[in-house]
């Protein structure tokens, strides 16, 4: 197989805090190979967006650190590099969108300059060639008007617009990885449906690898070819979007795909939504063996003394589960 | 569906918020964030009022209990004209309509404990007669969304997001009302909590024979929940169907829109989606005619200058579209 663009081993991102240390990452294996769409579901706190931003150390340090564990970028670990090093992989190599688009946009600069900010410090161009650059990054993902857009300031912006925005600072330098986190989940249906067409077009046209980090289910089944299920800080599940979505093999991806309520389906073919019961461990003091061992109806004794490791089922579909 | 049945009713319905500018603070412009709503909602049944941010959703549910006022239209409530009531028969009537809010966080009073968040209304309305009955009847009502007895001396902050909207829902269900507004009531919520909440809702309409109007953006939540449902575009309604009819056969080229770009957690589902294009114009100053005009696949001329009125296209089924149904 060939080497993977990103292959993260083992990472653990821990955080002291006042009440003691939250163990928020706490052995995480992902890969994504080029040009591939990997989606990272999980609930609120599972770990998706400190290992996303761990990836670009984009943790505070402290409270935050690397317990243990390598990020290999093309090879090389991420993880010893000072800062220096990582600007020359960030927005150039692996770029990053956030879910708020207001907030991770400077008030008071246009956007034009933000976005030629980006593409002066990293391919050495002038303020003025970036400027026109920047209007050419506007017109990619049609934000109508770039030429005058190009002034304009964030408050301008609709929503939508905004995360259009911030998918051309993050694709000017034209970046192989693309970590997107909740892009769509601040936005309205039918806006999210247009940037979710416009990612997909993106990469379609610089072959660029996407890791799609959400909660919501339906987004990873229409966009990622390949999908990783977080809960409580470690990966539980990790299959094809088909084999994940038509034979779920972990209790916890079984219980999350039927508590959605489908548009598809009658109420008469799923008269109630299966709930799971309780709720998610503190990650301060996680429960010895499988974290999710105390919501799951399958649990057995052993599952609270060891934690199960991810093991391979059936091709490309790993499980920590020891049923 | 004529008065007498309805539980609810709504009779266009307006709201109009002045946006006041200038140096003597005068109304320069207007938000019509509703723009003449009607709809009726029978006992018993839950209907589901959806459409996208700024449409007039929330807007509408708080007017119908007037913790917003009205600028002008009709809310019958059992046959009385909501808008006409003052201090004693509002609440009195406050007592029949009850509300659960988006925020489980915002919306509970962080300096109470639960007991008296729930006790609150028992007191106001004078519903027990001594503290013992006071007190076993905010149990009663802890246990009836799931919660436990001794939650009742803690604080809102010891809670997890689905159990503060258990509270939320206790708070509401004290003063036994007929009618519940639930405004985003899972939105703020992780799935596998969202589907606790929807069926614990459920359990309750069947239990004490409640009846919803319950508001969301998540088209799959209230498909599965309502009765029946109303499209909200722009502060008005597009069309009101039953629940499964208009996912099936959407009838307005919005609703038709709106419901092909929920995403299905299926990959082997493909779908031919409708990609809308542009954003929901400004509530300020709406497109004239109909206000869907400027995004429409189908608008023709007279789009621009004509509004569609609400008509009964099927039995039951009503849409406000100058060219389909």
């Amino acid at each position: 197989m060939a080497e993977p663009l990103l292959d993260i081993q083992g990472l653990k991102t821990w955080f002291k805090t006042d009440d003691g240390l939250v163990r928020a990452v706490d052995g995480v294996d992902l890969r994504i190979d080029r040009g591939e769409t990997v989606g990272v579901v999980g609930e609120s706190g599972c770990g998706k967006t400190v290992t996303a931003r761990s990836v670009l150390k984009l943790i505070d340090m402290p409270p935050g650190r690397f317990e243990a564990g390598r990020i290999l970028w093309q090879g090389r670990d991420l993880i010893p590099l000072d800062d220096a090093e990582m600007n020359k992989i960030r927005s150039r190599e692996i770029a990053i969108i956030f879910q708020e688009p207001m907030t991770s946009l400077n008030p008071v600069y246009s956007v034009g300059e933000q976005i030629a900010e980006v593409i002066e410090l990293h391919q050495n161009l002038s303020r003025k060639q970036a400027l026109v650059g920047a209007a050419d990054m506007l017109k990619l993902v049609n934000i109508p008007n770039p030429e005058r857009r190009v002034h304009d300031y964030p408050h301008q912006f609709s929503g939508g617009m905004r995360q259009r925005v911030m998918i051309a600072m993050a694709l000017s330098c034209q970046p192989k990885l693309l970590i997107a986190d909740e892009p769509t989940t601040a936005l309205d249906v039918t806006i999210q449906a247009q940037i979710l067409e416009l990612m997909q077009e993106m990469k379609e046209r610089f072959g660029m690898a996407i890791m799609l980090i959400t909660h919501a289910m339906g987004v990873v089944a229409e966009t990622a070819q390949r999908v990783v299920v977080m809960y409580a800080g470690k990966v539980v599940e990790e299959a094809p979007v088909g084999a994940l979505f038509g034979n779920p093999r972990h209790p916890y991806t079984q219980g999350l795909i039927r508590s959605i309520p489908r548009v598809d389906r009658s109420a008469g073919q799923q008269a109630r939504l299966e709930s799971i019961p309780g709720t998610v461990p503190s990650l301060l003091d996680p429960p010895p063996g499988c974290r999710f061992a105390a919501r799951c109806k399958y649990a057995m004794e052993i599952c609270t003394q060891a934690i199960p490791p991810l093991k391979e089922v059936a091709p490309g579909h790993k499980v920590a589960c020891v049923l | 569906m004529s008065e007498k049945e309805a539980l609810l009713s709504v009779h266009d319905l307006k709201k109009h918020f002045a946006v006041s500018g200038g140096i003597f603070s005068r109304e320069v412009d207007r938000v019509y964030a509703v723009d003449g709503v009607s709809f009726d909602i029978a006992a018993g049944e839950t209907l589901g009022l959806v459409g996208e941010s700024g449409c007039g959703k929330s807007t509408t549910g708080r007017c119908i209990l007037r913790l917003i006022e009205p600028s002008s239209g009709e809310v019958w409530f059992k046959g009385t004209d909501v808008r006409k009531m003052d201090g004693t028969a509002l609440r009195a009537l406050r007592r029949d309509m009850q509300i659960i809010f988006q925020d489980p966080y915002a919306s509970l009073n962080p300096r109470l404990t639960v007991g008296a968040i729930v006790g609150e209304a028992l007191t106001i309305h004078n519903l027990a007669k001594s503290r013992r009955e006071h007190e076993d009847r905010v149990v009663q009502l802890l246990e009836t969304v799931g919660l436990q007895p001794d939650h009742l001396r803690r604080f809102p902050h010891e809670f997890s997001g689905g159990q503060r909207q258990r509270i939320g829902i206790a708070r509401a269900l004290a003063v036994e009302p007929k009618l519940i507004v639930c405004d985003e009531p899972v939105s703020a919520l992780d799935v596998s909590i969202q589907a606790q909440v929807i069926n614990l809702l459920e359990d309750l309409q069947e239990k004490f024979g409640l009846t919803y109007l319950f508001i969301a953006h998540d088209l799959s939540v209230v498909e599965h929940i309502s009765t029946r449902i109303a499209v909200m575009y722009l502060g008005r309604v597009v069309e009101i169907a039953p629940s499964r009819e208009l996912y099936d056969t959407p009838l307005h080229p919005y609703s038709e829109a709106l419901l092909s770009a929920v995403p299905i957690p299926d990959p082997t589902v493909k779908r031919q989606r409708i990609m809308l294009q542009g954003d929901v114009p400004n509530p300020i100053r709406p497109p004239s005619g109909c206000h869907f005009h400027t995004r429409c696949p189908i608008a023709k001329p007279d789009c621009a200058t004509r509004v569609p009125e609400l008509r009964e296209s099927k039995p039951g089924h009503w849409v406000s579209c100058h060219y389909r149904g």
